[in-house]
């Protein structure tokens, strides 16, 4: 495939980590347009560090970072707000609004940012809970549903704007094999039918065969991507025995 | 990329409402309202949606031919829709427009009156329970905790005494010092009519002494440290630590609550006299613009009031000390899930930390004035 090909997520030179030290370094990559993007690797490595500064919620060290074509890092004012609109995030512990019922939470960006009737912004919401499997759970207080039935109120409440891209961090940590097999059917199905680009962190084998186009895997002392491409690839023919292990599901001292 | 757009034509056998453009969220408020009308409109005949020239659609768009085809139509007057493109169709079909018939605000009927009052009543006993449970628990720790003082956890104590009491010390002075001076100030006014100045020491020493610096102290450290506590234990909650001790075996009263009440039970009465001493040196700053010196007026401070009447508000300040922090506590071990009910908990710390404030200083004066004190 051409690499430049048509890339709706481009890291230019990142790097990006806290007052200790840099936790990447000169990392460069592309997301391609409708494809699903899974940053992989060992805990402490930077994934979700990464992902904060893809949506632009820690300015990186340095380089750049553009969304669609436009800057996140720099932008500001309306153009962020704009900016901020292409995508959703479902963070890792759901962050719900633990003071509103599941279907204001999931309407709260339709009453933000569009101006539907309130019979139609709880129908696209009512829509969105179900395509998680959430159906007439509307009423319940966050803190009523279980770890992973919150995790699935967030990802609705992510897409109810059907942005162009998703975020997702640990999808599918803490939920039952059926459930989250069910997400992985639901993640393929928006790739294909929408043509919304993911980028999901995760550590599930099985769901990264099963959802992933291109992985990115990213290491703690290489300070950056260590192997890209399919995950299959990657476990078969990798030349880094430490990324073979990691899709082989084996230990270090074995 | 056209906005949503909506025509309607008559057909043979019934109207085709004809969609097209961008269906997304953010265009098509302006059309579900017209797509509504015009189902109301031919309330009695066939309509079939037209999809054919729809270039874009998610899910709000989705949402909308759900709603067109939701509506309840008398029989041979139904919805249906056509040419929708294969991609868009896939995300149509896995709702069922009948199961979204019902409005969602029927999922959860509201309780009836009855069983709220039931609800709050049961609510209502069970929080008193849980007082007194706690009363009986946290009494029990802190019996424990002076049989064996060696397995408090004093470092615990300290820590907490030093940010409950010491870094206190700018606020309390700031409201002794208030109080002192607005109680000097406003009795001197009157009394100077009669040449009375005088006895302004007798009601400020008296006041602050017996009742407003122990009561002060303990609604300031209601404020902070109760509400505080509520805070750090509710999270604690929330965060399963508390869980974390039970199953390590730790007591979270003996851990948390028995450090908590000792700091309490120290800081308080060392405050208020504090917030007594300041308080008086505000009095006396009026007293001299009254032409009063130092001495006459530390003289008359003496000959009204005696340890007697400090004493006895250091006795209070114990007891409220204990009480406030011993609430922040309760609250904070009762709190439920979530981030709101951290915020919860601390109100109710506050809130309750001054209502029993109140009602303990009234069984004082009740009993203070039997006992002759």
């Amino acid at each position: 495939m051409d690499p430049q090909g048509d890339a709706i997520i481009r890291v230019e030179g990142l790097s990006a980590g806290f007052d200790d030290g840099l936790l990447l370094q000169d990392v460069s990559f592309q997301v391609r347009r409708g494809e699903v993007f899974v940053i992989l690797g060992g805990s402490g490595c930077g994934k979700s560090t990464l992902l904060k500064h893809l949506i632009g919620l820690y300015p990186p060290a340095a380089g750049t970072i553009l969304i669609d074509g436009e800057d996140i890092v720099t932008a500001q004012g309306v153009q962020r707000l704009a900016l901020l609109r292409k995508f959703g995030v479902m963070y890792q512990s759901g962050a719900l609004f633990g003071s509103m019922t599941l279907l204001e939470n999931v309407t709260l960006p339709l009453e933000s940012y569009t101006d539907l009737p309130p019979e139609a912004r709880e129908l696209v919401a009512r829509t969105k809970l179900a395509l998680v499997g959430l159906e007439g759970f509307g009423r319940h207080m966050p803190a009523e549903l279980s770890g992973g039935m919150q995790k699935r109120a967030a990802i609705a409440r992510a897409m109810v704007l059907d942005p162009a891209i998703l975020f997702l961090d640990e999808p599918s940590a803490g939920l039952d094999p059926i459930t989250s097999a069910e997400l992985d059917q639901l993640i393929l199905s928006l790739a294909r039918n929408l043509g919304i680009t993911f980028v999901v962190v995760t550590h599930e084998l099985p769901s990264i065969y099963a959802i992933a186009d291109r992985v990115i895997m990213l290491d703690k002392t290489a300070r950056g991507i260590i192997a890209e491409g399919r995950p299959e690839m990657l476990r078969d023919h990798s030349d880094n025995p430490w990324v073979r292990r990691f899709f082989n599901r084996e230990a270090v001292s074995s | 990329m056209t906005p949503a757009r909506l025509t309607e034509r008559r057909e043979e056998g019934g109207t085709v409402l004809s969609l097209g453009g961008r269906l997304d969220a953010y265009s098509i408020a302006a059309v579900w309202a017209e797509a509504r009308q015009a189902l109301v409109r031919n309330a009695t005949q066939p309509i079939t949606v037209d999809a054919g020239e729809v270039d874009y659609c998610d899910g709000a768009g989705v949402a909308l031919l759900l709603d067109l085809l939701r509506q309840p139509r008398p029989a041979g007057a139904a919805v249906s829709v056509r040419n929708l493109a294969e991609p868009y169709r896939h995300l149509l079909e896995p709702f069922d427009p009948a199961a979204f018939a019902a409005s969602a605000r029927q999922e959860a009927a509201r309780p009836s009156t009855v069983e709220r009052v039931g609800r709050m009543a049961a609510d209502l006993g069970r929080d008193l329970w849980e007082q007194v449970a706690f009363v009986g628990e946290g009494a029990a720790a802190i019996g424990a905790a002076l049989r064996h003082p060696r397995r408090v956890r004093w470092k615990d104590a300290l820590a907490v005494a030093q940010e409950a009491g010491a870094n206190a010390l700018p606020i309390v002075a700031l409201i002794a010092f208030l109080m002192g001076v607005i109680l000097a100030f406003q009795s001197a006014v009157a009394m100077r009519q009669f040449g009375a100045e005088i006895f302004v020491a007798n009601l400020v020493g008296l006041s602050l002494l017996r009742e407003l610096g122990p009561l002060m102290t303990a609604i300031l450290l209601a404020g902070r440290s109760a509400a505080a506590f509520a805070a750090e234990i509710g999270t604690m909650k929330v965060n399963e630590e508390i869980d974390a001790l039970v199953t390590m075996g730790l007591d979270p009263v003996r851990f948390l609550v028995v450090t908590r009440v000792l700091a309490g039970l120290v800081v308080a009465p060392l405050l208020t006299v504090f917030a007594n001493v300041i308080g008086l040196v505000g009095g006396g700053l009026v007293m001299r613009s009254f032409d009063i010196p130092w001495v006459t007026y530390y003289r008359q401070l003496t000959t009204a009031a005696d340890w007697e009447d400090l004493t006895g508000g250091l006795i209070k300040a114990c007891v409220f000390g204990v009480l406030v922090a011993g609430i922040g506590c309760l609250r904070g071990l009762q709190t439920r899930t979530g981030a709101a009910a951290v915020g919860v908990s601390t109100t109710r710390a506050v809130v309750s930390a001054i209502v029993l404030i109140v009602i303990t200083d009234g069984v004082f004066a009740v009993m203070f004035y039997y006992l002759d004190f």
